[in-house]
């Protein structure tokens, strides 16, 4: 029974969300069942949430290592949801958006979070260029060819492509850097890509279809697979 | 010294240097601290010395760390915003389709746009959605904006304050609700788009600020894909163009073009070759590329110089590392 219920209903559901698209009158049927997917989301908000909050309970209770990272967490998560929920220092009265001008919302959004997100990213230049210089090597073939097409994105993907092979006649313009990046990124990316994503597409159909014919049962925990 | 000291004194050097941005900033000194053309020459040369004495050392078989390596991308991101000299754009295929495709649209054409990023993402996503709007508004588009990520429609209102603040667009006194709207963030991924393919009020009862969609000019009528003549996705990840195309363009028709950060556009190329996608903005360079096109020149021109720069560096360390790699004989670690 444990099995057979959830079983059953992802062949069914399966089953009628496809021919859903060839039936006519079973059109909207998938506009129904996403209305579904929201109402269940709502309750993976909740769960997400109380998980957040058990996990770094737990480790601050246990004095686990770095433990002082999950007081950040919890005092930044139960803050900024009094921020937003009850929209603390909003100009206007509840009905008015979480992020009116002068919020405690918009405020902290601005002068906080926005500034410290795109600090994370922008390390990313620095990490990328030590990266590069440590691991980007011609070992190989491959490696070297690899090699000589990132030196050509890059150069091509700023305007000193041009001002370094702009000197080469029209009738040769494929060999300006620019032109053979954009090549690049039209043919051999584009052929890796589509292949990639055609590669995509059948997995995710022959994984739909163990699903909905029960073959694949790791969904239903470790017990049932 | 020791590394906790070095440590220290890195923090202590980066303070100061954010202090110093804050206050220059604060009292207006940033933008007035230009270089001239010679003096920028001079900075690049000594970039170029730092490194012809780094290749010298490496040929020696003095390795360096890698904190040199952040020194020289540090600098290499820095200086160019003093700097004085100016780079050539060049216009590429994918940048001018999605120039033409929003030029042609008639007068009062609907465009809706979707803002599916958050701040890391913001340096190469705002510079576009800030010429992308700048663009639709002063040529009467009417846009339509939305998000898939709960940050997008913030980062839509920061754009749409950065561009009402140009004389031009301030000067056509537009009106919201009326010229432009903003519908907010809806959770749900592409299952959103799924349903505003059958209905759009029915994802967006309310716009961001509350405003019942009825009530709102611009969107009353719009009862679906249909009702939109070009949509632009502004996409970072998941959700984004990848699933826009797989729903509102295979399944609704939609005609969509994009704008992506730089390690997403190569994905992107796929769609743009089959049609699906009309126009594609692929990373600072192509923000900086729009921008010259729409004439609206703004943080994407400014930071490219950087961009430049930092491609530069990176080359020149890769070259760096091959020549130590060569040097030991291939299999040395560094």
């Amino acid at each position: 029974m444990k099995r057979l219920v959830p079983l059953t209903i992802t062949f069914i559901v399966g089953f009628v969300l496809i021919f859903s698209v060839f039936l006519p009158p079973a059109e909207g049927l998938d506009q129904t069942f996403t209305l579904y997917f929201d109402i269940i989301a709502v309750f993976a908000f909740f769960l997400g949430g109380g998980n957040l909050m058990r996990v770094h309970i737990n480790k601050l209770r246990r004095q686990k290592k770095d433990w002082g990272f999950s007081v950040v967490t919890i005092a930044g998560f139960l803050f900024m949801l009094a921020a937003g929920l009850f929209k603390i220092g909003n100009p206007g009265d509840i009905a008015t958006a979480v992020d009116t001008q002068g919020s405690l919302f918009k405020t902290v959004f601005d002068y906080v979070i926005n500034p410290l997100q795109s600090t994370m990213y922008s390390l990313l230049a620095f990490f990328v260029a030590s990266a590069s210089y440590r691991a980007f090597r011609a070992k190989n073939r491959e490696a070297t060819l690899l090699l000589i097409a990132a030196f050509v994105i890059l150069l091509g993907r700023t305007p000193f492509g041009m001002m370094v092979t702009g000197w080469i006649p029209d009738s040769f313009s494929i060999f300006q850097i620019p032109n053979l990046a954009i090549w690049i990124m039209n043919s051999p990316n584009l052929a890796g890509q589509r292949a990639i994503i055609i590669g995509i597409g059948l997995g995710v159909i022959s994984m739909s279809l163990r699903l909905i014919l029960g073959v694949e049962r790791s969904y239903l925990g470790d017990d049932n697979a | 010294m020791s590394t906790r000291a070095k440590e220290l004194l890195v923090v202590g050097i980066v303070l100061l240097f954010c202090i110093i941005a804050y206050l220059g900033k604060v009292y207006g000194w940033v933008d007035t601290v230009v270089f001239s053309p010679m003096v920028s020459m001079i900075v690049v040369g000594i970039i170029i010395l730092g490194l012809v004495f780094v290749l010298i050392r490496t040929l020696q078989g003095r390795l360096i760390n890698r904190q040199v390596v952040f020194l020289f991308v540090g600098i290499a991101v820095i200086m160019p915003f003093f700097m004085s000299i100016t780079q050539k754009i060049r216009t590429s295929p994918e940048v001018q389709q999605l120039y033409d495709a929003v030029a042609e649209l008639p007068k009062g054409s609907k465009v809706l746009v979707s803002f599916d990023y958050d701040p890391p993402s913001a340096p190469e996503l705002q510079p576009m959605a800030e010429a992308f709007l700048y663009y639709c508004l002063s040529n009467d588009l009417k846009v339509i904006i939305m998000g898939l990520w709960p940050q997008g429609a913030q980062q839509a209102n920061l754009a749409l304050e950065a561009i009402m603040k140009n004389e031009k667009l301030a000067a056509k006194g537009l009106e919201y609700g009326k010229d432009y709207v903003n519908l907010g963030y809806q959770a749900g991924n592409e299952f959103v788009i799924q349903r505003m393919g059958a209905d759009f009020s029915s994802m967006f009862r309310t716009d961001y600020s509350g405003r019942h969609y009825e009530e709102l000019e611009l969107v009353k009528n719009v009862k679906n894909f249909s009702n939109i003549d070009y949509s632009f996705n502004l996409s970072a990840g998941y959700p984004g163009t990848q699933e826009w195309v797989q729903v509102a363009v295979d399944r609704y028709g939609l005609k969509m073009g994009c704008g992506n950060t730089a390690v997403q556009a190569p994905m992107m190329y796929t769609y743009l070759n089959a049609g699906q996608l009309v126009g594609l903005l692929g990373g600072m360079n192509g923000a900086a590329e729009f921008e010259q096109l729409v004439k609206y020149p703004g943080k994407g021109t400014k930071f490219m110089l950087s961009q430049s720069f930092a491609h530069m560096i990176v080359i020149a360390f890769i070259i760096i590392g091959n020549v130590a790699f060569f040097r030991s004989g291939r299999g040395k670690k560094l």
